[in-house]
């Protein structure tokens, strides 16, 4: 019994300690922003890797998130006679909550996890200690480049993710269920209003923070691993990263949306 | 901080220094003096504590107990500006070479050129071409780190490691894992540098014939304590057990309690 309580408290000081340590990790590399010399290059490297290799599953996920939208609204509506709205239902369904979280989700299964794989196996191969020994400061030189090139391209593939998505329930609002299309986007441009995008604004940088930071700071320490070590140990904390960043934004979502609506 | 007291000619001054992870202690009181200009070369098995001591000479980890002096700086007590000055002045050989593997091996070599000086890239180039062709990696520019083999890792860690001139150059582990041509051509490498660019060189290793080769002074550590410290012959000569069992590359001689044998053996058997 006193053994099960006494692990309980352990791990709830592990996980106060880890909470701790990401907190100072978040410090120094926003503190790393303002470092100079600015990593310019490794900046535009990642902003292709976050942003622009992102493209192809934000469109696609995009597009399919909006079409089936519109099949589920239409569904809906119908039964009270308003399918001349389905415009707004769809955007507004996307751009406060659809958009930012499926943007969210798609950027941590395929940026989250492979920045978190790669920043544990150059701690592992001692990349970092080369860095420190170089007097390059690594939050400077690998951790703030991500962070930004994060915060510049999470908004624009969400913003990019809206539209693809408003496109695909045009697709079957108008192609296929019938609906006029001018209608659709009368209905769109008449609801959406400012706070409506300064919610999809303020979440998709939000996620951004918690999705890098997350997958920078668990490859960063994965040498505290307990029990594990080389492949093992960046097989784990990757995992472990993508779970975490996960359930904080959604969480991060809830607290957003309940101070923004 | 600086030590007024000491004398000029040492360069590096370990002093009463514990350290260890955790609960676990690997180092116990161990003080030891590196001079301007010589090899010392730190040997000892493995566990024997000289990963953990070279980590705290280069002041990447915090000693439990007492201090490391470079330069007469304390490494624990010195601020971030003067830790990045002496670092400017110092290289350091890993033993995997750890280049970052998002560069190819030239903007490796080029990395600590591009971000501590103002030189033009043409001058830059003209200094990393130099280093490769010291360190026979001529046409090894443009490759990944991932497409070298092991030597030319190390060989290409050694050459980042020398681009800024430092005055003091660690290698760890320059033997491990390398045939013995290889590694007899890292030993020569070693020695020219010393002779071409004077630096004062630090060698952790576990290679006797590296050790001996190489070396001004050695010192050997032993389950975390530093036995003895002396130059080649003196250690040759050295009459302490763990020394001559060291050199001799004899077994260490593991008393078992028979007991508590039995009782590992049996461990949750019913």
């Amino acid at each position: 019994m006193f053994a099960q309580i006494e692990k309980l408290g352990a791990s709830v000081i592990q996980k106060f300690e880890e909470v701790g340590r990401l907190s100072v990790f978040l410090y120094h590399t926003v503190l790393g922003l303002f470092s100079r010399p600015f990593g310019f290059q490794e900046l535009l490297k990642q902003i292709a890797f976050i942003g622009a290799r992102s493209m192809p599953i934000i469109l696609l996920s995009g597009l399919f998130t909006g079409m089936v939208l519109a099949l589920q609204f239409y569904d809906v509506l119908a039964r009270f006679g308003s399918v001349d709205l389905m415009g707004s239902a769809v955007s507004l369904s996307l751009i406060q909550e659809l958009g930012p979280v499926m943007t969210a989700l798609m950027v941590i299964a395929r940026v989250g996890s492979s920045t978190c794989a790669e920043i544990a196996i150059m701690r592992n191969e001692q990349q970092f200690d080369a860095l420190t020994c170089m007097a390059i400061n690594p939050y400077r030189y690998v951790m703030a480049p991500r962070l930004l090139a994060a915060l510049i391209s999470i908004p624009l593939l969400t913003a990019i993710f809206n539209l693809i998505g408003i496109f695909g329930g045009y697709v079957v609002g108008v192609f296929i269920k019938g609906l006029s299309g001018t209608a659709y986007m009368q209905t769109i441009i008449d609801t959406i209003i400012w706070s409506d995008l300064r919610m999809s604004i303020v979440k998709s940088f939000l996620f951004a923070v918690i999705i890098i930071w997350i997958a920078m700071g668990k490859g960063f320490f994965v040498h505290l691993e307990k029990g594990v070590s080389g492949a093992e140990s960046v097989g784990r904390v990757t995992t472990k990263a993508v779970v975490a960043s996960a359930i904080t934004m959604l969480f991060a979502d809830y607290i957003a949306s309940s101070f923004l609506i | 901080m600086t030590e007024n007291s000491q004398k000029p000619s040492v360069l590096i001054d370990v002093k009463d220094l514990n350290s260890g992870y955790g609960d676990r202690q690997v180092l116990y009181d161990i003080n030891l003096s590196v001079n301007d200009g010589e090899i010392l070369v730190i040997m000892g098995g493995s566990g024997s504590g000289k990963s953990t001591l070279l980590k705290n000479m280069l002041g990447l980890k915090e000693p439990s107990d007492g201090r490391v002096l470079v330069h007469g700086l304390d490494l624990s007590n010195a601020s971030q500006s003067e830790l990045l000055k002496l670092r400017r002045s110092t290289g350091v050989a890993f033993q995997g070479g750890a280049l970052l593997s998002s560069l190819s091996v030239g903007d490796n070599i080029k990395l600590p050129l591009r971000q501590h000086t103002d030189l033009d890239e043409n001058t830059i180039s003209i200094m990393t071409r130099l280093k490769l062709e010291l360190m026979s990696l001529a046409d090894c520019e443009d490759l990944m780190p991932s497409e070298l083999s092991g030597g030319m890792l190390k060989r290409a860690g050694l050459a980042r490691a020398v681009i800024m001139d430092p005055k003091i150059l660690f290698f760890d582990e320059p033997s491990a894992g390398l045939d013995p041509v290889t590694s007899v051509e890292l030993d020569q490498l070693i020695l020219k540098l010393r002779k071409a660019m004077n630096m004062t060189i630090v060698v952790v290793t576990h290679e006797l014939e590296s050790a001996f080769t190489i070396a001004d002074r050695i010192a050997v550590l032993a389950d975390g304590e530093l036995v003895t410290t002396g130059s080649v012959d003196e250690i040759k000569a050295c009459t302490d057990k763990r020394v001559a069992n060291l050199i001799n590359r004899s077994p260490r001689d593991v008393q078992i309690d028979a007991e508590k044998y039995l009782s590992r053996l049996t461990k949750g058997a019913k």
